[in-house]
């Protein structure tokens, strides 16, 4: 075994595999965690600096600047091109409340809403959001106490370990203004990209049900 | 008011839906903080012939390498068995097994080194399946069997006998939050471990073990998990370990969170099972004997497949008097990563053993499987023991039989099934009925305790303490509910607090469906021992300010809706938390330390004879259920579940375990399927290829109650557990599709029936259909 990557590529048949393993590597490359990066309101990606001192196989270096608007507050950070928008926000922005479940665009935890549209922030690069009007369940609520969405997923129980909860809400949000339905069962196709591994589904549409039936009465 | 039996939100409500929850990987990045990860085996068995970390440790943003050489403690360990080495020495078991673990500025620092570090394995022959551990005797444990009556008598006194093998898929756990550990180093070689872990008091044990660290130098923390179910009881164990390690070797704070794909492929899940049996039964469908051997595949650790196996065997009667019975159980030993706990711990297994047994019992004699399941149906008065030897007490199996037919229109739904079956070319329908009879308690008797600490303050605000781990299934708020309860205050001025080792030692996990009746049982204890110290200065302090109109009396002291009074002159009230003043003034203490250990337990664990159970929670489920013929796709029409849960401390949350419960049951039974490469490296390792159930996937219409019963007075406030047993529910569905098959095939079904296995069942249809 001489490399601990390749004996996947042995395996022919596996080809989703390979894609993603690459697709971990294209990633995964460009997000550096250092204390330094926590603390400060402007953040510069350290990848750059440690990628400077010519890691052999290493990324090429190419940190850009960008203005992320995220729930109404600019935030100017310098980003190597390839972070998602999900580790930008996690990770450079501190706002922990969108969550990582597959971090490959399969489980909907990481949804947030880029103008007003959902979107899964795994599978987008932050550097393509600039200027973007970018919401994320802290912010939901704007000056609110809660969105009525936000009060109708505790008022239906509509969670349990509350991991793949902000995702839902977010979707839930973007999809009062699609062009969804009225039954429970166009809820459950416009809301099918949110897994739930505790199986709150049911409490999830009442949720959703409840909140569209006050907006239209 | 009080609050048990009320709906009151989960404690952590607010913040799931503000995003201000916070998980293990959620906690801000420290000063000089450590990403680690390790490197593991590709192979699923080899020698090690060297390792090289050379390379690697030239790598910028490197900070440490570790092999098992550098462990200060002990490298093997094991929940039941010590057979587990935390990082491989000469061999690997499995893929996924750890080598080499990598510390690192950066994940790109720890991607470089790891594709840098060179591992050299000559490969050797692996075990995949059952029967070839089987062949090879390879096994985890000892088998154990379960007898009671003349079973080789009643075979041969038979008057029809059935015999067949019965095969289910294991379950990845899929909880959303991946496994996660933060350790920070403290002074003295201490460690402060944030772990997202069912089993907090394990892993601290795990580390001071694997460190050589006495116990008390290691502080694990758990906050809350986002989804565990089983899977992070001991799998939690090898994350923190290796994080502490780091932490303890380089004194800079270290974070590991598995990503997702490595997650499901290098932890264990449910044990795949492959059972053989025998039956034998009246031509009127009375079972006189059955010969069960469970075989599970353990994977390439023991773990906790020993005890799992044990439950599989003491549910393998389920609902059902079975005079005659041997159950044997042996666990397999294969080269997959060793199977773990997975809520309902080889019960599911072994109650879908016994329910497919039925299904072809009637099929057998043509008759309606519900009919046979309530002819066996354990009786009230007699016909009441299990083959362990334990009587079923206050036995509502009977009735929930009934009323869950009643309440489904089953009778009426199976004729209108059998119906569409002979009319539709294109479908088919399938229904049935299935009960569940769920032990509670830990099969290991020691493991029923628990601890908890009460601690009022002076403004009357209440903070608990107890072992127990939340992860989703709401048992804080139930805690917290008990509490106030006894102290007759508010919910909302308890809090119960985050888990730690510090404050609750020697716990178990939050696992069996029992953190609530265990860790609830000692909270009540704690905070009524501070209730009794009060109600003597209540009592002095009442009947002095009556004016000798009142004699001080402890009996007649009422603590409710925030107030203390003499219920003898109950217009004089003292607010609570004038009461902790004057209680504070008078030097009496307002903190204590419960236990909880649940009586009445009695298990031979060599013999297999007893009463490993406190009580059983029950139900029944009808499920309904469509399939394509053209493509085998299924959906779930309807679906009626009711169960005996005692009284429901807080029935918003149990409906959500109920519910949620029998939705991952669903996905066990229908599309959760693990697929492998030949090499053994596990192929459905992400949502896109591993299909748990979504939000379509729900019955279409799914009712869901439980009948009124408060004689469950062992348990706390006469509740009942209620995490596990909904989910061997879900095996209703499974027996309605085997159901719908039997129209047009001979009925085989194994597990999970997915729409393929559907789709192959009905390519071998019969020539003729049944009517
Ligand atoms: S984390 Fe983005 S979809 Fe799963
Ligand atoms: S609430 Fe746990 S995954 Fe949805």
């Amino acid at each position: 075994m001489k490399d601990p990557e390749k004996p996947l590529e042995a395996h022919e048949s596996d080809n989703e595999k390979r894609a993603e393993v690459s697709r971990r590597d294209f990633l995964g490359t460009s997000v550096v965690l250092t204390a330094g990066a926590c603390v400060a309101p402007i953040l510069f990606n350290k990848s750059a600096l440690a990628s400077e001192g010519a890691v052999p196989g290493g990324p090429i270096s190419s940190a850009v600047d960008v203005t992320l608007r995220v729930n109404g507050t600019a935030h100017a950070l310098k980003l190597e091109p390839r972070v998602t928008l999900l580790d930008a926000l996690r990770e450079e922005m501190q706002l922990a409340g969108t969550k990582k479940g597959c971090d490959h665009g399969q489980c909907g935890a990481c949804t947030v809403l880029v103008d007003g549209r959902r979107t899964l922030s795994c599978l987008t690069l932050a550097v393509m959001h600039d200027g973007d009007e970018i919401t994320t369940i802290e912010g939901l609520a704007g000056s609110d106490e809660l969105h009525p969405m936000q009060a109708a997923f505790i008022e239906r129980d509509a969670f349990q370990c509350g991991y793949c909860t902000p995702g839902q809400i977010m979707s839930a949000v973007a999809l009062l203004r699609e062009p969804c339905g009225a039954s429970d069962d166009d809820v459950r196709e416009c809301m099918s990209g949110n897994i739930c591994r505790c199986g709150a589904y049911p409490n999830i549409v009442a949720a959703v049900q409840d909140v569209r039936r006050s907006k239209t009465t | 008011m009080p609050s048990v039996g009320r709906n009151i939100p989960h404690d952590s409500a607010r913040g799931h839906v503000t995003g201000q929850s916070k998980y293990v990987d959620d906690l801000p990045f420290a000063r000089n903080e450590l990403i680690v990860d390790f490197y593991w085996s590709r192979v699923a068995h080899g020698r090690i012939r060297s390792v090289d970390t050379s390379a690697a440790a030239a790598i910028p943003g490197v900070a440490a390498l570790f092999t098992y050489k550098d462990l200060p403690g002990q490298n093997l360990f094991g929940p039941i068995i010590q057979d587990e080495l935390l990082l491989a020495e000469r061999e690997v078991l499995f893929i996924g097994h750890p080598i080499v673990v990598i510390a690192a500025d950066s994940r790109e620092a720890i991607r470089l080194a790891r594709n840098a570090i060179v591992v050299d394995i000559e490969e050797l022959e692996p075990i995949f399946t059952i029967d070839a551990a089987k062949k090879a005797q390879w096994h985890l444990g000892e088998s154990r069997t379960i007898r009671r009556g003349e079973v080789a008598a009643a075979f041969q006194e038979a008057e029809e006998i059935l015999e067949g093998q019965w095969r289910c898929g294991g379950q990845d756990h899929f909880y959303l939050e991946s496994q996660a550990a933060v350790a920070y180093p403290g002074e003295h070689d201490a460690l402060i471990v944030h772990s997202s872990t069912q089993n907090p008091s394990e892993v601290q044990e795990v580390i001071a073990h694997v460190l050589g660290l006495p116990i008390n130098k290691v502080t694990v923390v758990t906050k809350r998990m986002g989804g565990a179910f089983g899977g992070k009881e001991c799998q939690a164990t090898h994350p923190a370990a290796i994080a502490a390690l780091v932490a303890l070797k380089t004194g800079r704070p270290a974070r590991i969170v598995y990503n997702k794909d490595d997650d499901m492929q290098i932890t264990g899940g449910r044990h795949p099972f492959q059972n053989d049996y025998r039956v034998a039964f009246t031509r009127d469908g009375l079972i006189t004997a059955a010969a069960i051997d469970f075989f599970s595949d353990g994977g390439a650790y023991a773990d906790l497949s020993t005890s799992v196996m044990g439950r599989a065997m003491t549910h393998a009667d389920n609902a059902y008097f079975i005079p005659n019975m041997e159950i044997t159980g042996t666990v397999c030993r294969t080269n997959f990563p060793p199977n773990t706990a997975f809520r309902g711990f080889g019960g599911p297994q072994g109650v879908a053993t016994i329910e497919n047994i039925i299904e072809e019992i009637a099929l057998r004699l043509g008759r309606d499987p519900l009919e046979i399941r309530m002819k066996n149906c354990y009786g009230v008065d007699d016909r009441n023991v299990t083959p362990y030897g334990q009587p079923v007490t206050n036995n509502t199996l009977p009735r929930l039989f009934t009323e869950c037919a009643e309440r489904s229109e089953y009778y009426a739904r199976r004729a209108e099934v059998a119906r569409f079956n002979r009319e539709s070319k294109t479908h088919l329908k399938g229904i049935a009925l299935t009960a569940v009879k769920f032990g509670i308690s830990f099969n290991t008797k020691f493991l029923n305790q628990a601890n908890a600490l009460v601690n009022v303050y002076l403004d009357g605000s209440v903070q608990v303490s107890t072992g127990a781990t939340e992860m989703g299934q709401g048992v804080n708020t139930k805690i917290g509910q008990l509490v106030a309860d006894e102290l007759g205050v508010d919910a909302s001025t308890v809090l119960v607090m985050i888990t730690s080792t510090e404050k609750n030692n020697n716990t178990s996990a939050t696992a069996a469906s029992s953190a609530a009746d265990l860790n609830g049982g000692a909270a009540v204890d704690a905070a009524r021992r501070i209730r009794t110290r009060m109600t003597e200065v209540a009592a002095g302090h009442l009947a002095a300010a009556s004016e000798g109109e009142l004699t001080a009396s402890t009996a007649d002291i009422v603590f409710a809706e925030g107030q203390v009074y003499d219920r003898r002159s109950a217009g004089r009230k003292l607010k609570f938390r004038e009461l902790v003043k004057i209680c504070h003034l008078q030097r009496v203490s307002l903190g204590e330390r419960g236990f909880f250990a649940t009586r009445g337990l009695e298990w031979d664990p060599v013999a297999y004879v007893g009463t490993p159970f406190r009580y059983f929670t029950k139900g029944c489920a009808a499920s309904e259920v469509l399939i394509d013929r053209f493509t085998g796709m299924m959906r779930v029409l309807r679906s009626d579940i009711l169960m005996d849960i005692g009284r429901s401390i807080n029935p918003g949350i149990d409906r959500g375990q109920i519910t949620g419960g029998f939705i991952q049951g669903m996905g066990w039974l229908t599309n959760e399927e693990l697929r492998y490469a030949e090499s053994g490296m596990l192929l459905t390792h992400s949502p896109t290829t591993y299909k748990i159930p979504n939000i379509q996937d729900v019955p279409e219409v799914f009712n869901v109650d439980w009948i009124d019963n408060a004689t469950n007075v062992v348990n706390v406030a006469a509740s009942k557990a209620v995490g596990e047993p909904p989910l061997l529910l879900a095996i209703s569905v499974w027996c309605a599709i085997k159901n719908a098959l039997s129209f047009v095939s001979d009925g085989k079904l194994d597990a999970p029936a997915t729409g393929e296995e559907i789709l192959m069942r009905l390519a071998n249809q019969k020539p003729e259909t049944r009517n």
